[in-house]
């Protein structure tokens, strides 16, 4: 008997994927960069390296440093710009057939609401990630997702802004993330993704100096994996809307591990680092999961944890 | 640039703390230019998390690639362990190398381990016949740090030799050397080392109106261009990835601080 092969398709809102494995943003440039090493088009989507309305030079170096089973990262949100984005780094997305979600980074409200406008008016841009949680630029992003007031008010101006599917990308840099995701939800929000990296530091113990130019960076990688999974589960069973999670996943094994705490996809970041085909392998990994456990589709794994 | 599992060879010392390590690997040997570097996954486990990026050493024929590495931490640690006959992970080509300028002499600058890549460098300029035409300086701490001197005078280049503690050639520096030997010539120089270094070196190249190509170092995290950790300060302000349009640079461009 020919066995049919699982469905690994999903819904974010109106956004549908045909598997559940994203790339965060920043750890996948705009795509091109990793075109020569993988099959693009089997991705369940691209979200790019996050935008401002203009080019950011970011911070100055050293801006990466490994820690245990992590890489700390100031960054400082360099990039092209929205308009350079659009002239330059979209015309290749767009021959792609999968979805790309472009990240956005606001220094004000009205930064957030312009950026959703402009991005609205091009073609091929499939949802928009508001970053409300980036801890290495004094302006704008964390100082947005600690708040939950101020997480709303991104929510609702992005919201008015566009028709795209939104989705709100929270901060784990809080003491109380369920609030704010719930603020977010009741704000218009499609869908909320968790988490962005954890605030740390790490000194040269000779020099007495700090490893980074920027002093503190942004935690990613499988350090952060156990917070992130603990977040994902706490959003997910607080929120009606789909929850996407992120942080530290190298396998499939972790993919899995966040569909079953109640996340609909996932995001790949550092592990592109560390294996390019990581999103490739965590994709037919999920697949064979799946057969090997006789479920027809992806929606019966998500937030299937016995407790 | 690809990602595919490369068969060791062999991982033999060197010189104190430095290995060359022989892999088997067609499609790179073919690809590989000077001055390019590899990602090496150093083992399977998460600590060390990320690769560890290293120049092409060598190509020889169309089958074998060298690296030469100095072990200064947890990775190339790991990296010693590595046997003949065992895979190894490995993304490249990357970057952009050195430009070997035909019609000008070449001069060859290098400190510590700056030879990996000079190494490679001097390879395709004696196989275009123009050993003869070229000089490597070579800098090191002492006569057992030394590395490649013999192999070089051996593929017919004027190699001189510099040490810290006049173990070997004459003691100093190796930018010592420099001032002689551009008076006769006007070479093209490319050169790798520390930072200090190739920022003297830059400074000699400058005065004497000479092209001076420099590859640097940075910490990389992706070695793609994607993660925009590596960046280097150009005078023109910009802030730019080494992996992705260096590591090689022209003197000129790099902001010496
Ligand atoms: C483009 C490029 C080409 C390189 N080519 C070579 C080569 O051919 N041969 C070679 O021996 N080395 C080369 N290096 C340096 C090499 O990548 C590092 O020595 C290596 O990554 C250290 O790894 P580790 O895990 O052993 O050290 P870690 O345990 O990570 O660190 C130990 C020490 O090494 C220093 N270190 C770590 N990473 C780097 C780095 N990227 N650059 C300089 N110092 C570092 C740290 O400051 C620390 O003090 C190259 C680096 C770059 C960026
Ligand atoms: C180098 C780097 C750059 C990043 N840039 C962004 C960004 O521009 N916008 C954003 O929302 N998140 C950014 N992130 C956060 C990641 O998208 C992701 O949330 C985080 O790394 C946790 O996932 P991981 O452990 O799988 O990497 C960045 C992360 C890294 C490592
Ligand atoms: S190492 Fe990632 S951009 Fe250069």
């Amino acid at each position: 008997m020919k066995k049919t092969r699982p469905d690994l398709s999903i819904r974010i809102g109106l956004l549908r994927l045909q598997n559940p494995v994203l790339t965060a943003s920043g750890t996948f440039g705009y795509g091109q960069e990793y075109a020569g090493l993988l099959d693009l088009n089997r991705l369940g989507g691209i979200i790019v390296k996050g935008l401002s309305l203009n080019p950011r030079p970011g911070n100055m170096p050293p801006r990466t440093v490994e820690t245990p089973c992590g890489l700390l990262n100031a960054i400082g949100l360099q990039n092209v710009g929205v308009e350079n984005f659009i002239a330059d780094k979209l015309p290749f997305l767009r021959n792609l057939s999968v979805p790309v979600i472009v990240n956005i980074l606001g220094q004000d409200i009205k930064e957030y609401r312009k950026l959703a406008e402009r991005l609205s008016n091009v073609e091929g841009i499939a949802a928009l990630e508001v970053n409300i949680s980036c801890p290495n630029v004094k302006k704008g992003g964390v100082v947005f997702g600690t708040d939950y007031k101020a997480a709303a008010r991104v929510a609702r101006a992005v919201r008015a802004a566009t028709r795209l599917p939104i989705i709100i990308k929270l901060s784990p840099n809080v003491t109380d993330v369920v609030s704010i995701a719930r603020a977010v939800e009741e704000a218009g929000a499609d869908s909320i993704s968790l988490i962005n990296t954890l605030t740390g530091m790490a000194i040269d113990v000779e020099a007495r100096r700090p490893k980074l130019h920027n002093v503190t960076g942004g935690l990613s990688g499988p350090a952060i994996k156990p917070i992130a999974l603990r977040m994902v589960w706490q959003v997910a069973g607080a929120v009606n809307i789909p929850v996407i999670g992120c942080g530290g996943i190298m396998t499939a094994a972790d993919a899995l591990e966040f569909l079953i705490a109640g996340a609909s996809a996932v995001q790949v970041g550092t592990a592109n680092f560390v294996n390019p085909k990581a999103t490739m392998e965590i994709i037919s990994g999920i697949e064979e999961y799946l057969v090997r456990h006789n479920l027809k589709d992806i929606k019966s794994l998500v937030g299937s944890l016995i407790l | 640039m690809d990602q595919s599992t490369a068969t060791v060879l062999e991982n033999r010392f060197a010189a104190p703390g430095v290995y060359r390590l022989r892999i088997e690997a067609p499609a790179l040997a073919r690809a590989a230019r000077p001055g390019q570097f590899l990602m090496l996954r150093v083992g399977q486990t998460l600590d060390p998390l990320l690769r560890r990026p290293f120049s092409i050493h060598a190509v020889h024929g169309s089958m074998t690639v060298d690296i030469l590495y100095r072990v200064v931490g947890k990775g190339t640690n790991m990296l010693t362990t590595l046997r003949s006959g065992e895979g190894l992970d490995i993304v490249g080509p990357l970057g952009c190398g050195f430009s070997w300028r035909e019609e000008s002499p070449s001069l060859l600058v290098a400190g510590g381990m700056g030879i990996a890549p000079l190494f490679f460098l001097a390879q395709i300029i004696a196989q275009n016949g123009a050993g003869d035409k070229t000089s490597a300086l070579i800098g090191a701490r002492n006569k057992t740090e030394l590395l490649c001197a013999e192999e070089l005078r051996t593929m017919g280049l004027q190699v001189e030799v510099v040490t810290e503690d006049g173990s070997a050639g004459k003691r100093g520096l190796v930018t010592d050397l420099i001032t002689n030997r551009v008076a006769a010539s006007r070479p093209v120089i490319y050169s790798c080392g520390p930072y200090p270094m190739l920022h003297a070196v830059a400074s000699l190249a400058m005065q004497y109106g000479l092209s001076c190509q420099v590859s640097l170092e940075s910490f990389m995290a992706c070695g793609l261009g994607a993660c925009l950790g590596c960046v280097a300060e150009m005078r023109s302000g910009d802030l730019v990835r080494v992996c992705k349009e260096g590591p090689v640079f022209d003197a000129y461009e790099v902001a010496w601080k």
